[in-house]
């Protein structure tokens, strides 16, 4: 059956049928071959740099620049880039370099919790749904229909109207928003994720690996988790990555539209909005928290395609 | 400078022994200002001068060309009695006139009336209850009819109808209008009534002509063909409309002042934005004038450098604030936050008030969010002059705030947030969505943290925070936060509507559909007292008094926190000779505007 025993390869459990014949040269465990493929897409690598740089920076930043985030010095503002203040200052004469790293631990974060809430849904929605077929299957694909037709700004809106306040209260003011944020962007996300895995568990029930797994009288919980999950996660983890990208510029629209953090709080998104009315006085304010979010969107989706190539093993290197 | 002296030196002001200026000057220098020295030379029975400010050279009718005005809010109907906001106004007002406009000093200018009432030429009744207009002969309508006081009486009968559904309604309402003769009418009131200057006065006042008018009265007013085609008695005559873009008018030959208008048309260009008006004038001098340019200041300044024009600054007593919510934002009562039943658990302390008044930066925020368009205050009231408080005074200061609060028991808790019986110093500081209004709040939080009080900010879109929307929890009447900042204007010159809001009887809530103007909650038998006498106080200057009284309240207890006073700022192209009214319309004494040519 061509086609049919690749499909395995991707995972690394032991249960999983290997083959071993298609790769040329000496036997290769599946994560190096996996890295292989993925030193071959240059983006990707790069990408993973650049990624890595902004991570870095936004997590030990802090230790090694010190200046407060919120200082005002009045008698520097819109000062451009300088040796005292490396990104320049915005309308308040705020250092903006300590801003962009507060910033970015937060835009950063959101992307990632969102997407793994969105993964978390779609997977198990998806799963239950590839397993069970018949009545939930039809449920719950439904479901994933209703959540594709809704319209997601004005829904994303009214649900942070709504719930704004009782989070807040719940949670303090930024650990409300945070939640809030990140299970509106990631409940809001998921169905694409749902369709995939089910689609995977689709094809991949009908493998002769899970007919033997079946007979030897593996349950169906077991054949979910350590033989259909560990396959059908390979496209999830790129859909996965364009999520975190997704929920980067969902939490720059709503910091835009001032419904996301406090105004005080300089996420990425809101620091744009911020500079908008300065962009021909101080461009740089607008500029760097701009490139910010290009560039991490950008190597996040790069990242995504080089995992794609990699994690696909029909790919021979 | 006692009663006896000040008497004195009037009757030497009446017997022609000093100069009015000089008089001025004497008074100035014990802290009187120039306008309630004239309200005091007017009780004392010596005429106020009128000036438009302006230096009018012209000696003949026209040949100045096209004076070409730029309102990026089009005008879209030319009717007064129905203007929906200044647009409308101020396009109504290059046809109609009213009988008395409103100077940049806050005082009366007359336009179709032949004087000022007042109490000595026995115009102004002593028991404020009645008040006598006399109207300026031969002045025509733009079609040649007279203008006479049965015109004056039709607008009171055609904008107090209800069926009319005029905006101006308000003005016209509680009062009757009598016609004594061609040239006068007697304006009568129900009750005493110190704010006499109303109906037929400024914006509110312009007269449209009875003969064409007279079928159009009641439910059929908005079927007038004259709603799109004025025919007044101002200085430029209709030629076309095309809502929302463009008004244009012709000299009218028979203008009733003489050498005006300088101008011989007049065009109302309508649409765009302020920043590209405000280029359009000062960059490409374009136009000649452009209204109410909401641009920030820093954007403004380079505009200016365009040199093609100048700012044109029209100070009112629009003032920037912050609100101090005395009940708990936080507590539900009766299905009401903030409910009158509470009192905020850290705000009510007057300290706690005091300290917050003396963490704010005023100084800064007018220098670097607001500049030249704002100046800082310590007042709520800022204008006129006369009701302008000299006693109250701010200042910045970190180090006397944290004293005063480590004085009375407000310690730095484990957080670095100060605390007494377990309260803590932390208040949600709410505004709307509007960048200066962000800078600002952070200036403020800033200088909160350093003296360990924690705000945490706020901002909600502005047409929800600004909507009237009983349903929603964000509106600025509901004031569900600790503290709110926002802008607003008194409607005219005398502040008796604008003081109203901060009575007990004004105190916003459920029951009222959060219509109450009271919007901090703040209660003072004090402050009632006194505003109940100001309604029946007929005395410019014991009234006066009250209300620098009713000010200095509400400094004194920090129910607000004045920020800046603004200005409302046009541009105009250099030469231009004009003046703008914080008062009235931007165009209020469009006779009086001509070009110097170059020498």
């Amino acid at each position: 059956m061509p086609g049919s025993t690749p499909a395995s390869l991707i995972a690394e459990g032991p249960e999983v049928f290997r083959a071993p014949e298609l790769v040329a040269g000496p036997r290769l465990s599946l994560r190096r071959q996996a890295w292989r493929r993925f030193r071959k897409h240059t983006l990707a690598v790069a990408s993973l740099f650049i990624l890595g740089f902004l991570v870095l920076g936004v997590v030990v930043g802090p230790l090694l620049w010190r200046v407060p985030m919120g200082a005002i010095d009045l008698s520097a503002m819109l000062q451009g880039p300088l040796l005292d203040h490396p990104f320049g200052t915005n309308g308040l004469g705020q250092d903006l370099l300590a801003r962009m790293i507060f910033g970015g631990r937060i835009s950063l974060a959101v992307g990632v919790a969102a997407m793994a809430v969105a993964v978390g849904i779609g997977v198990a929605v998806g799963a239950i749904a590839g397993m069970a077929s018949g009545r939930v299957d039809a449920a719950l694909m439904w479901l994933t229909d209703l959540f594709l037709a809704l319209p997601q700004l004005p829904l994303l809106l009214l649900l942070m109207y709504l719930f704004r306040g009782a989070l807040r209260a719940a949670f303090g003011d930024e650990g409300g928003i945070f939640l809030l944020i990140v299970v509106v962007i990631g409940g809001l996300r998921w169905m694409s994720l749902a369709r995939l895995v089910r689609a995977q568990f689709l094809s991949l029930r009908e493998k002769e690996f899970i007919e033997a797994a079946r007979a030897l009288g593996a349950s169906r919980a077991r054949l979910m988790l350590r033989h259909l999950l560990p396959n059908a996660l390979g496209p999830v983890i790129v859909a996965g990555t364009i999520e975190v990208a997704n929920a980067i510029i969902i939490e720059s629209t709503l910091s835009f539209l001032g419904l996301g953090f406090p105004p005080d709080v300089p996420t990425w998104g809101h620091m744009l909005y911020d500079a908008q009315q300065y962009l021909d006085s101080a461009p740089h304010w607008a500029l760097i928290p701009g490139a910010a979010i290009f560039l991490s969107v950008l190597s996040i989706n790069f990242i995504g395609d080089g995992l794609r190539d990699a994690l696909d093993p029909r790919r021979v290197i | 400078m006692d009663a006896e002296r000040l008497q004195r030196m009037i009757d030497r002001v009446k017997r022609g022994k000093l100069s009015r200026r000089g008089f001025i000057e004497r008074v100035a220098a014990v802290g009187l200002t120039a306008p309630l020295a004239n309200q005091l030379l007017a009780v004392a029975g010596i005429a106020m001068p009128t000036s438009s400010g302006i230096h009018y050279t012209p000696t003949k009718r026209g040949g100045g060309g096209t004076l070409k005005l730029l309102w990026w809010e089009g005008p879209t109907l030319l009717n007064p009695h129905f203007a929906n906001g200044t647009k409308d106004q101020n396009a109504s007002r290059l046809f109609y006139e009213p009988l008395a406009a409103w100077t940049p000093d806050g005082t009366l200018k007359p336009v179709l009336a032949a004087e000022i009432p007042s109490v000595e030429n026995g115009s102004l009744a002593k028991d404020g209850k009645s008040v006598i207009w006399k109207l300026k002969q031969g002045v025509k309508w733009h079609d040649g009819t007279p203008f006479t006081a049965d015109d004056v009486v039709f607008n009171w009968q055609y904008a107090k109808d209800p069926q009319t559904a005029a905006v101006t309604a308000g003005s016209y309402i509680g009062i009757t209008v009598e016609k004594i003769d061609d040239y006068t009418v007697k304006i009568l009131f129900a009750k005493p009534t110190p704010f006499w200057a109303d109906a037929f006065v400024a914006a509110n006042g312009c007269i449209i002509p009875k003969h064409l008018f007279a079928p159009y009265i009641g439910s059929k007013s908005r079927n007038a063909p004259w709603n799109l085609k004025p025919v007044g008695t101002g200085p430029y005559k209709f030629k076309t409309f095309t809502p929302g873009t463009l008004v244009q008018g012709v000299i009218f030959q028979d203008y009733h002042q003489p050498n005006r208008p300088y101008f011989d048309a007049v065009d109302m260009k309508g649409g765009g934005d302020a920043t590209s008006a405000a280029r359009a004038v000062l960059q490409t001098g374009e136009y000649d004038y452009a209204w109410d340019l909401q641009v920030s200041w820093d954007l403004l300044k380079k505009i200016l450098a365009g040199g093609k024009g100048k700012l044109a600054f029209a100070s009112g007593s629009a003032i920037e604030h912050i609100q101090v919510n005395f009940t708990d934002p936080n507590k539900v009562v009766d299905g009401e936050r903030s409910s009158i039943k509470t009192t905020n658990p850290t705000l009510s302390d007057p300290i706690v008030r005091k300290a917050l008044s003396l963490l704010i930066d005023r100084k800064s925020v007018q220098a670097y969010i607001y500049g030249e368009a704002g100046e800082t205050t310590a007042n709520f009231l800022n204008g006129p002059a006369q009701f302008v408080s000299k006693k109250t005074s701010w200042s910045y200061n970190v180090k006397k705030a944290t004293d005063l609060l480590d004085a009375n028991g407000w310690k730095p808790g484990p957080d670095g947030i100060r605390q007494k019986d377990g309260k803590k110093l932390s208040w949600l500081f709410q505004t709307s969505i509007n960048q200066p209004r962000q800078e600002t709040q952070e200036i403020i939080k800033q200088a909160c943290k350093k003296a360990g009080i924690e705000l945490r900010l706020k901002a909600i879109l502005a047409s929800v925070y600004f909507s009237s929307d009983v349903g929603n929890d964000e509106t600025y009447p509901k004031f569900y936060a600790d503290l709110q900042m926002y802008e607003t204007e008194p409607p005219s010159p005398d502040p008796g509507f604008w003081m109203q809001q901060f009575l007990s009887s004004q105190v916003a809530s459920k029951a009222n559909k959060w219509q109450g103007r009271n919007i901090t909650r703040w209660r003072n038998a004090e402050y009632d007292k006194i505003y109940a006498e100001t309604t029946t106080t007929l005395d410019p200057v014991k009234r006066a008094a009250m209300f620098i009284k009713l000010n200095d309240l509400v400094v004194d207890h920090v129910v607000v926190i004045p920020l800046v006073f603004r200005k409302s700022v046009g541009a105009s192209i250099d030469g231009l000779m004009m003046q703008l009214s914080g008062w009235d319309d931007d165009v209020w004494n469009l006779p009086d505007w001509f070009k110097e040519t170059k020498a």
